[in-house]
């Protein structure tokens, strides 16, 4: 019963997550692309790969922006959050294991202490935003349950991996419920809140050359 | 935020009586047809990218005032656009007029917010559809669409009529023969180098400075002209009224006299929001990647007046002075550095505020907000407390004079020094260059 659990998620389930990432991700975007080639001629226009790269560059530098500067405790759990959410699941030395079994390709792992800590930063940052959507008024002004399942969607793959990691609960269930939410990671990025890892480079890119190309001055 | 109570509704006839006039039916044809047909990606990146951290709070000067977090660049967005498109325009005549109290009211369309945003959200644009629908539905504040009639009736801001316009040049030409007895306000000019062109206000309240500018002009023994026909007002209270097909007939317009006199460009006098319509705005809307004559505006020009030596200065003006960057022609048009170079030249002392250049604090006057008259002037005093503690900080330095090349600034920037009580005098670049230069061509 848990082998055939195990195996339809960890197999034709995870093939669903991805597919949907890569898919809707695709579509969305190049729906996207062509609806702002329709319809916002007059600003595309103005767009220009060089101004935003430039930009890209400048606001990927920790502190490196007016905004940053003006929030450095969200800068740095920002920064450490996006980092840590990217490079744990693809440098973890399990996750490895099974791109390895599944399609023979591996690469570095991380050693486990690393990955260990880097998914409690995930954990901590995430706890820190959401004190924020709490405590700040203004985060606070703005948030619904929108903000919120984004959040929870986004942690708790990373909950579920430490608790399974340290055997805390039981670890076949753990190890399922992580499998099911890192899934559920996969199909919610091109929808909602998340989407902003796929279309943020385009609203970033739009503003660089508005700003730079324009009004000739920095958009950071 | 539907269905919260808007506790600060300010009694405004124009947006009253448009509300009265809406049926809910209307005003979901409306928004559909406006997020339809006249939107795309863009509103729908910015609306779906934006993340809710907030970090966007701290860069607008209403917030920075009241402190208050519905004032926050994203909190607008959540009481107005947002919710219209996440209902598919289904809102009620109430919370429409919310929506046009804060996009009319409450944003200055300064977009300096986006220097905090990661995700590049750009607020200004949102506000300027929501003052587009707004416009759609007939909503607007009394004051400026008074102003957007008369530029529909007149072609300017100001119901100056054709004649009124003419006469005003000619009494100032009239003016200068004590001082300058063979200045001229040259009228239609073909092939002058090049037209200034002004905005409403200057022939209507201020037209001591189209006299100082023709005295500037005079001295550096420049080729130039004003058109006598329409076109001559390049002001565009219509972009910010929401009433785009209006501004696109007044940039043709603008634009068709320049073409008309066969001059080789424009020089605009010192406002800001003349100059975002014409590279920003209009001449998207009338499909021109760039604008079919050349167009300076005046710190430019001045700027090059200086360094070909065209102007000299006798004197320069005494005492410490500041800057205020207008938004429209520094974060707009990246002019900071012209504006430095000009104020040094002209000034015996500068003292910068903080923050300056294109980070500054707008006057809170612009984005046609000071045009919605009256009824909300404390909104503007309210919500500019920030740039009060600036001049305050600037005063306490011994500054006593603000340079700001802006017909807007000026205007929201005397209101702030009134109401906060701050001695210090508001000067325009023309003002200084003019009271301080050398003039060969004047008579004692
Ligand atoms: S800073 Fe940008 S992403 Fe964050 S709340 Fe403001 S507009 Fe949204
Ligand atoms: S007033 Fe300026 S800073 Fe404030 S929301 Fe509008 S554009 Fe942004
Ligand atoms: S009036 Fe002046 S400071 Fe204010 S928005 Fe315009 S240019 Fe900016």
């Amino acid at each position: 019963m848990y082998h055939s659990i195990y195996d339809l998620v960890t197999g034709p389930l995870t093939w669903l997550g991805f597919g949907v990432l890569v898919l809707f991700g695709l579509y969305k975007m190049i729906s996207m692309y062509s609806l702002a080639k329709k319809k916002d001629g007059s600003s595309i226009f103005y767009v220009k790969a060089k101004y935003g790269i430039r930009s890209i560059l400048q606001w990927i530098i920790p502190f490196g922006t007016t905004g940053w500067k003006a929030n450095p405790a969200l800068t740095a759990a920002t920064f450490v959050f996006h980092i840590c959410l990217l490079a744990t699941p693809i440098f973890l030395g399990a996750h490895i294991d099974m791109w390895d079994y599944n399609f023979g390709v591996s690469w570095p792992a991380l050693p486990d202490q690393v990955a260990d800590i880097m998914t409690v930063l995930v954990i901590a940052a995430c706890c820190f935003f959401a004190y924020r959507r709490i405590a700040d008024k203004n985060v606070a002004f703005v948030t619904t349950w929108k903000d919120w399942f984004a959040l929870c969607v986004t942690v708790s793959p990373f909950i579920t991996g430490f608790l399974a990691y340290h055997q805390i609960f039981n670890y076949q269930f753990m190890i399922v419920l992580h499998v099911v939410t890192g899934v559920a990671w996969l199909l919610f990025v091109p929808f909602g809140r998340l989407s902003h890892a796929i279309f943020g480079w385009y609203s970033r890119v739009y503003i660089a050359s508005e700003f730079q190309g324009v009004r000739h001055v920095k958009d950071w | 935020m539907y269905n919260e109570i808007f506790d600060r509704k300010v009694d405004d006839i124009g947006l009253q009586t448009g509300i009265d006039r809406l049926t809910p039916e209307k005003i979901e044809k409306t928004i559909k047809q406006v997020l339809e047909s006249e939107t795309g990606a863009k509103l729908k990146v910015y609306n779906d990218t934006c993340v809710r951290c907030g970090m966007c709070a701290q860069a607008c000067h209403y917030y920075m005032s009241h402190l208050d977090p519905s004032y926050s660049p994203v909190a607008k967005i959540h009481q107005s656009i947002k919710v219209l498109i996440d209902r598919a325009g289904k809102v009620g005549p109430d919370f429409i007029y919310q929506c046009a109290q804060i996009a009319y009211t409450e944003c200055n369309l300064c977009r300096r917010c986006v220097h905090y945003c990661p995700l590049g959200v750009d607020t200004a644009y949102m506000m300027s559809t929501m003052r587009r629908i707004c416009h759609k539905l007939g909503v607007t504040p009394q004051y400026i669409q008074d102003t957007a009639h008369s530029h529909s009736a007149t072609m300017n801001q100001m119901w100056v009529k054709d004649d009124e316009w003419t006469d005003s040049l000619l009494w100032q030409e009239e003016e200068a023969r004590d001082e300058f007895p063979d200045m001229r306000i040259p009228l239609d000019v073909d092939g002058a180098d090049m037209m200034y062109s002004v905005i409403g206000p200057e022939p209507k309240f201020r037209t001591h400075l189209i006299y100082q500018a023709a005295a500037i002009f005079h001295e550096a023994g420049l080729s130039w002209t004003m058109p006598s026909l329409p076109g001559w007002d390049n002001s565009d209270m219509a972009m910010y009224s929401g009433d785009f097909e209006m501004m696109g007939r007044l940039k043709r317009s603008h634009f068709e006299c320049a073409q008309k006199l066969h001059v080789k460009r424009i020089v605009m006098g010192e406002c800001g929001h003349a100059f975002r319509s014409v590279y920003d705005q209009g001449n998207r809307w009338l499909g021109w990647s760039d604008y079919p004559v050349e167009v300076v505006h005046s710190v430019e020009f001045f700027a090059e007046l200086f360094k070909a030596g065209k102007i000299k200065m006798q004197d320069k003006h005494p005492g410490k002075v500041t800057i205020h960057d207008p938004c429209n022609i520094i974060r707009g048009r990246g002019l900071m550095e012209h504006l430095r170079y000009l104020a040094h030249e002209i000034c015996e002392e500068v003292v910068e505020m903080s923050p300056s250049a294109e980070y500054n604090y707008c006057c809170a006057a612009g984005g046609g907000v000071i045009n919605c008259g009256p009824p909300f002037k404390n909104v503007r005093m309210e919500g500019n407390k920030i740039k009060a503690d600036q001049l305050k900080a600037a005063y306490d330095k011994g500054v006593r004079t603000i340079l700001a090349p802006c017909h807007n600034c000026h205007g929201g920037l005397e209101d702030i020094i009134h109401h906060y009580g701050i001695e210090m005098d508001i000067k325009f670049l023309g003002d200084i260059i003019y009271t301080n230069m050398v003039k060969t061509k004047a008579v004692e």
